[in-house]
């Protein structure tokens, strides 16, 4: 837009605008190209007790050539990709729309619609995919339960407690969703009518307040607790036992 | 004493340019007051619209270091000493003269937002709980700031189709206000767009009033449309309660 003013370069702005957009790509790219790795590798996936949380639930089906993990990755991936946080972070990130605030978009189309039509308009379907990785979720807590059962008896090892923070990780990234905040609560119009309900949303809007912290530190564990698992099963490494 | 420059655009709808100006910081000094100075002696004629020097009245929006703010909450002294300090006006709205702009348009957009509709026939006693959550939208001062950096608005354009982040506070204020009647949900998809927000939160950021306009108040009216359109559980839900 002209407005005469000289403001249609990229920005006026004189900080640093472009650290947070280049990190977030960085480590987002990061990830994606580790987790797809993992995935369609369909090995070192299991070291007994630990099972890898791109590998849960296991489903090892006659009628599946691939890898099992593209059995249930959907559900995690898709929960994060229509995720409210996510999606400020990849569109400023990798769509530049806009890269930063008072930064201009790559494009500064009159057409714009944003996500009221395809292929963006399929973000509303967000609370379809926090059902679907909350089974998931159930799965990797039974996992993080069975690392502490060893062949030799109930112990203690790292992989059980990396288990167990992986499964506490993606637990408050799911309590802090947006979509789950407005189930539980935030539908409502009359809180006093519904006294459970309301501390239910308070506890929720009290998650959500974090959940762009919750939404890094559990994407970084899950992938570290993949790691850990498949260098065990690799015999890179051998397991940490406390009990 | 030190001297702070200053680079004000100076100009009107047919173009214009920054000019230098050099002016003395005092302990407390805002941008506002660096612009009063100027006013008083260099160019009496320098347009900028301000009223309360407070943060309260949201009129001396500006453009300072490319950062949509207010210049009356603006310290001098949190930039950098010895580096100029750019002044411009906001870039969304037509500029009239100097840092004053045209925001004429929003309050076309109020005018086009439903009166408050309560039902006139029952009696309804108010809670705390009822009102809190909507209380945090009547903060909003109407600076404009977060329609100015809302990169619909301000970089595509798209005035025609999309309200912008202070309406949409707007609506959600009456659509959770526990007394509302009317369903506003077709109204927000279809006139307000609210679909056209991408949720890259620089309302948020820019907002000198702390609104969570994005986590509070778009996204729970994104769920309260995705209840309606996007999503047939809640739809054969409220078909077996008869709602």
């Amino acid at each position: 837009m002209s407005n005469g003013t000289g403001q249609n370069v990229l920005t006026l702005r004189k900080d640093a605008w472009w650290v947070e957009p280049l990190i977030t790509a960085t480590v987002l790219g990061a990830f994606g190209i580790y987790s797809t790795w993992r995935a369609l590798s369909n090995e070192f996936y299991f070291s007994d007790p630990y099972l890898s949380p791109f590998y849960s639930p296991l489903i090892l089906a006659n009628w599946w050539p691939f890898s099992p993990a593209l059995l249930i990755l959907w559900a995690p991936l898709g929960f994060r990709a229509t995720c409210y946080y996510y999606r400020k972070a990849y569109y400023r990130s990798f769509f530049l729309s806009p890269p930063a605030c008072a930064v201009n978009p790559l494009r500064s189309n009159k057409d714009y619609k944003g996500e009221s039509s395809f292929p963006f308009i399929l973000q509303n379907v967000h609370r379809f995919f926090f059902y679907a990785a909350t089974i998931i979720l159930i799965f990797l807590w039974y996992d993080a339960i069975i690392a502490f059962n060893f062949r030799d008896g109930i112990g203690i090892g790292l992989g059980s407690i990396v288990l167990t923070i992986n499964a506490i990780l993606l637990t408050l990234y799911s309590l802090s969703c947006h979509s789950f905040r407005h189930l539980v609560g935030g539908n409502l119009d009359v809180f006093s009518g519904c006294p459970t309900r309301f501390r239910l949303w308070g506890a929720a809007s009290a998650f959500n307040e974090r959940h762009m912290l919750y939404a890094w530190i559990s994407l970084v564990f899950v992938a570290l607790a993949d790691l850990y698992v498949f260098l065990l099963a690799k015999g890179i490494i051998t397991d940490v036992r406390f009990i | 004493m030190s001297e702070a420059i200053l680079r004000v655009f100076r100009g009107d709808a047919n173009g214009g340019e920054e000019k230098e100006y050099k002016v003395p910081v005092e302990e407390g000094m805002v941008v506002l007051d660096a612009l009063h100075y100027i006013q008083a002696e260099y160019d009496h004629d320098l347009a900028v619209r301000w009223n309360c020097k407070a943060a309260k009245c949201g009129s001396c929006s500006t453009e300072i270091n490319g950062k949509p703010q207010l210049a009356c909450k603006s310290r001098m002294d949190k930039f950098p000493e010895g580096q100029p300090i750019t002044v411009y006006p906001i870039k969304a709205f037509p500029i009239m003269k100097d840092l004053v702009t045209d925001v004429s348009w929003n309050y076309e957009v109020n005018k086009k937002i439903p009166e408050f509709t309560p039902a006139t026939d029952e009696e309804f006693t108010m809670y705390q709980e009822d009102v809190e959550r909507i209380q945090e939208f009547r903060k909003c001062i109407e600076c404009f700031l977060c329609q100015n950096v809302c990169h619909i608005l301000r970089n595509h354009e798209r005035k025609d189709a999309f309200f912008g982040p202070r309406f949409m506070i707007k609506i959600a204020e009456r659509v959770m206000h526990p007394m509302e009647k009317i369903d506003r949900r077709e109204f927000l998809k279809d006139e307000a767009g609210v679909g056209y927000c991408n949720i890259t939160k620089c309302c948020t950021e820019v907002c000198p009033e702390d609104i969570h306009i994005t986590d509070n108040g778009i996204i729970p009216l994104k769920e309260r449309v995705a209840d309606k359109y996007f999503d047939p559980l809640s739809w054969v839900l409220r078909k077996i309660k008869g709602k």
